[in-house]
């Protein structure tokens, strides 16, 4: 069926079934790779997109439940000036090894940073552990958010 | 991303391993090219590029998986080439071993087989440049020094930059590899520097970079659905009702190609049903309907618990091979002063990768063209043209890059099956595994028992020591990675030794998981001998120095290109600097708080643990924070990435310790996804201070020696804070874990 979505500030009319998970909507209709498929159960965090603002897994996000609402993925998050500190953060750090799971670590970093613009370590444990990192940056993915938060950097050794 | 599109003349790589270390290079030098005529771009070699405004393309010939290498190689190769990072761009490489040599992933190789060899390609690179630079000048080529991608005669001011030069330069006599000029390592300016990961930028903006990315027009998608049970094959299914989903193009059944009997992804193509629809999600819903019934192999009795009571069993016996032994373990038990004996068992391990695995495959006129994120193209070429009946020539492999490796993708299945779907459907098809898919069909890291007897003398002097490891394979031959070597640490170190196995057939491939071998038998000895220094009462540093300090046996001669031989020096200089950093035995700690260390040296590298727990009532562990200290080489090509993987290596043995088990019942794979087989997640994650210590040798790699120490350093610091020991793990069978989903 016909189902009209917009991402990234742009609306588009997708002709797929309406269980069909926003993740797929998004990888393989409107050709946006960035949000990964990890789990397909809400587990992983790798498909992280956010609705309205809110950091959603989009691999368990039916696309007929998503509305008019707006959904921001990883090609758009540098039009959000927190996004964009948070992408800067994580190439000046170096977070990355394989990379695979980082575009949904940095959409539920900006989530954070927009709520909590001071995170503490807690704050970053209760809200980073919904993202699996295969590679485990998560020391680096501890300093690229607080970097973004604007906290000095410590070296690491 | 074709590297070749431009070159026009070609040089041919030849490694061969030569005796006594290093490499031996041999060029052939192939016709003389100019500039390509649309980008003015000129090759100087395979691997280098040259434009006119001086930006120097690099290829990186092996696969990234998350490792590093398609930065940390080209380094090494700018480095020499003497330009600036800054002007640098780097390609995947294509599949090419004439040109590239070796290209995989796997071992920690890709530095010690390319460090030589990417130093001498860019000072080719830079004499060609040299000498065409000289000619145009008219001067000796000895007045000319060369910086930041400029050839510059002091004497009379004039400089001419590479861009300028290329062109010539590419028609330049190629000069011979071994006889290059290498920079006095003192002089480096790119190696040794921290360095972003080349793809970052791509990475954080999402840009399409990894296999399951790949995109070809008039592509369809596929699903495939194997056995539970690795060798089953497909009975019947009811492949009307798959048909009738909307989107499904095609379903069928593959009848498979493995030999029975035979266990492992390398020895076919498993049976199963491929469904092939317009979207992934159409593939996925229509699978949801298959029934199938199969033809299941032997091994569907198999399960952990069964081995875990027939491993109990072997134990009480004697081993049924002998792996090593030394002096008389018997008379030294009997003499002994003291006798300590402890059995360790450890689980089978998923890799789960978190890009699962994936190929997008084309079959058109007799020519099959793939894209792929493995770690060993050569290794999937090979069983794809057995297995379709294709020449090599006929094989296009692409690398692409990996979301994850760990060992995973150096075998060849997910291309395999890509390729065969997409011969029998004649359109380009991608094949996405699910993560069940993924966690239930792996190439697992295999479990084992150890059941070890050491004694110490009246002194505290371990005098003997015996394992008998119970572990999977047949016929005297272990199953993959289920190994034990005859040089396994304290092999060497303790005058009466004996080292033996028992095994068990077993159904569930297994293969290489991040640091094979040592990722196991570093835990059980490594906390074996945690218990032996507590037993002898001695603090476990000194009674490890004291260990390391005397070779009892004499080690035997290396066979060309075997194994690298033991350095306890520099294993102890690890020990001691990981020791200090950590403040062992100089901090007062709370209590239930302790440190433990450990140490193992693996894929060449040196490297030693000290880990911080806290063990309460009625809480997990809590891992406060591992020191590592290094001994990987003289230099670290790229200081950020090593940091990095040092860092994700020991976070990924915490992850293992704290909840990581995968079970075998009736002969599959019980767990499936990640709430049943727990990945490390933020809030578990400690601290990892990383050091290192640089040696005189020549750099060797850093994908795996780190992991293997952190399980042992753990338990063995659980061990001081509760006076618990771990034998068996994950973990979460004697202490909460805090390691659930």
């Amino acid at each position: 069926m016909a189902i009209s979505l917009t991402v990234n500030g742009t609306t588009h009319t997708v002709d797929v079934d309406e269980a069909t998970p926003l993740l797929w909507v998004l990888r393989d209709v409107l050709d946006l790779k960035g949000s990964k498929y990890g789990c397909g159960s809400g587990l992983c965090g790798a498909c992280t997109v956010h609705i309205n603002g809110v950091a959603t897994r989009s691999c368990v996000t039916p696309v007929a439940g998503v509305g008019d609402s707006a959904v921001t993925t990883i090609e758009g998050i540098s039009q959000n000036p927190i996004g964009q500190k948070v992408q800067e953060a994580w190439l000046e750090i170096d977070v990355a090894q394989c990379g695979y799971c980082q575009a949904g670590q940095i959409m539920s970093a900006t989530a954070l940073l927009e709520k909590t613009p001071k995170p503490t370590d807690a704050d970053i444990d209760m809200h980073m552990s919904g993202n699996i990192c295969r590679c485990a940056t998560y020391n680096r993915i501890r300093t690229a958010i607080k970097a973004a938060a604007g906290e000095p950097v410590k070296k690491e050794a | 991303m074709n590297f070749d599109h431009t070159a026009s003349r070609r040089s041919f790589l030849k490694a061969s391993a030569a005796t006594g270390g290093g490499l031996l290079l041999s060029f052939k030098l192939a016709p003389l090219g100019s500039a390509d005529a649309t980008t003015g771009e000129a090759a100087l070699s395979a691997f280098i590029r040259v434009s006119p405004d001086g930006i120097v393309t690099i290829a990186a010939k092996n696969p990234e998986i998350g490792q590093g290498i398609k930065t940390s190689l080209p380094m090494i190769i700018a480095e020499e080439l003497d330009v600036d990072w800054k002007d640098v761009r780097v390609e995947t490489a294509d599949v090419d071993a004439e040109k590239f040599g070796v290209q995989s992933a796997g071992g920690s190789t890709s530095i010690p087989r390319n460090w030589d060899n990417m130093r001498r390609v860019g000072a080719a690179g830079r004499q060609m440049l040299v000498a065409t630079a000289a000619k145009a000048l008219r001067v000796p080529e000895s007045e000319l020094t060369t910086a930041s991608g400029k050839v510059i005669h002091a004497a009379s001011g004039r400089s001419l930059t590479y861009g300028a030069l290329a062109d010539r330069a590419a028609k330049e006599k190629a000069p011979d590899l071994a006889k290059v000029t290498l920079k006095d390592p003192k002089t480096f300016k790119i190696v040794g520097v921290a360095t972003k990961d080349v793809d970052g930028p791509s990475i954080v903006h999402g840009k399409p970079l990894y296999g399951i990315d790949v995109s070809v027009p008039g592509m369809l998608y596929a699903t495939y659905e194997k056995c539970p049970v690795f060798g089953g094959t497909v009975k019947s299914c009811n492949l009307d009702d798959v048909k009738n989903v909307p989107g499904v193009k095609h379903a069928f059944v593959v009848q498979g190609t493995i030999p029975p009997g035979e266990v492992g992804l390398n020895v076919g193509l498993s049976g199963g049903v491929a469904i092939v629809a317009d979207t992934w999600w159409q593939a996925s819903v229509a699978r949801r309907t298959l029934r199938i019934e199969w033809n299941l192999p032997d091994s569907a009795t198999q399960s952990s618990q069964g081995f875990a009571a027939r491993a109990a069993q072997l134990a009480k016996q004697t081993p049924e091979v002998s792996i090593r032994k030394d002096g008389d373990v018997d008379a030294a038990f009997k003499g002994a002063a003291k006798i300590i004996e402890a059995s360790y068992s450890y689980p089978f391990l998923s890799h789960a990768t978190m890009e699962p695995q994936n190929s997008t495959a084309h079959f058109k006129d007799g020519k099959l063209e793939i894209w792929t994120p493995t770690q060993n193209p050569a290794n999937g070429s090979a069983i794809i043209t057995r297995t379709l009946g294709l020449a090599a020539k006929d094989v296009t492999i692409h690398m692409v890059r990996a979301g994850g490796g760990f060992g995973r993708r150096s075998s060849p299945d997910a291309m395999l099956e890509a390729s065969w779907i997409a011969k029998e459907v004649g359109v380009p098809v991608k094949l996405v595994w699910t993560r069940e898919d993924d966690m239930r069909h792996d190439c697992y890291r295999p479990g084992g028992f150890h059941n070890f007897k050491a004694g110490l003398d009246a002194q505290g002097k371990l005098i003997a020591l015996s394992d008998h490891f119970v572990s999977y394979g047949k016929n005297g031959q272990f199953a993959s990675m289920a190994m034990m070597g005859s040089s396994t640490f304290p092999a060497e170190f303790v005058p009466n030794l004996s080292l033996g196995t028992s095994l068990m057939p077993l159904g569930t491939p297994t293969g290489p998981l991040r640091a094979p071998g040592s990722n196991a038998l570093a835990f059980v000895f490594q906390s074996f001998l945690d218990e032996v220094a507590h037993a002898s009462g001695r603090d476990p540093l000194d009674f490890h120095l004291d260990l390391l300090a005397e070779r009892r046996i004499a080690t035997a001669a290396p066979a060309a290109g075997g194994a690298p031989v033991f350095k306890p020096e520099r294993m102890s200089a690890a020990l001691k600097l990981v020791a200090e950093k950590a403040g062992w035995g100089k901090r007062s700690l709370p209590k239930g708080t302790a440190l433990g260390l450990a140490y193992y040296f693996s894929h060449q590298g040196y490297v030693a643990h000290v880990a911080e727990v806290t063990v309460a009532a009625n809480a997990p562990v809590a891992i406060n924070k591992i020191w590592v200290v290094a001994d990987v080489g003289g230099h670290i090509v790229n200081p950020s990435g090593a940091v990095n993987q040092v860092q994700g290596a020991v976070l990924d043995g915490v992850g293992q310790i704290l909840g990581q088990e995968i079970t075998i019942a009736k002969g599959g794979v019980v767990e499936g996804n990640f709430d049943t087989f727990p990945l490390l997640r933020m809030r578990q994650a400690p601290p990892v201070e990383v050091h290192f210590l640089k040696s005189e040798a020549n750099p060797t790699g850093l994908g795996e020696p780190a992991l293997p120490p952190t399980l042992p350093a753990i338990a063995n610091a659980v061990f001081a804070a509760s006076g618990q020991r771990i034998r068996d793990v994950p973990l979460n069978k004697v202490f909460r874990s805090g390691a659930a989903a």
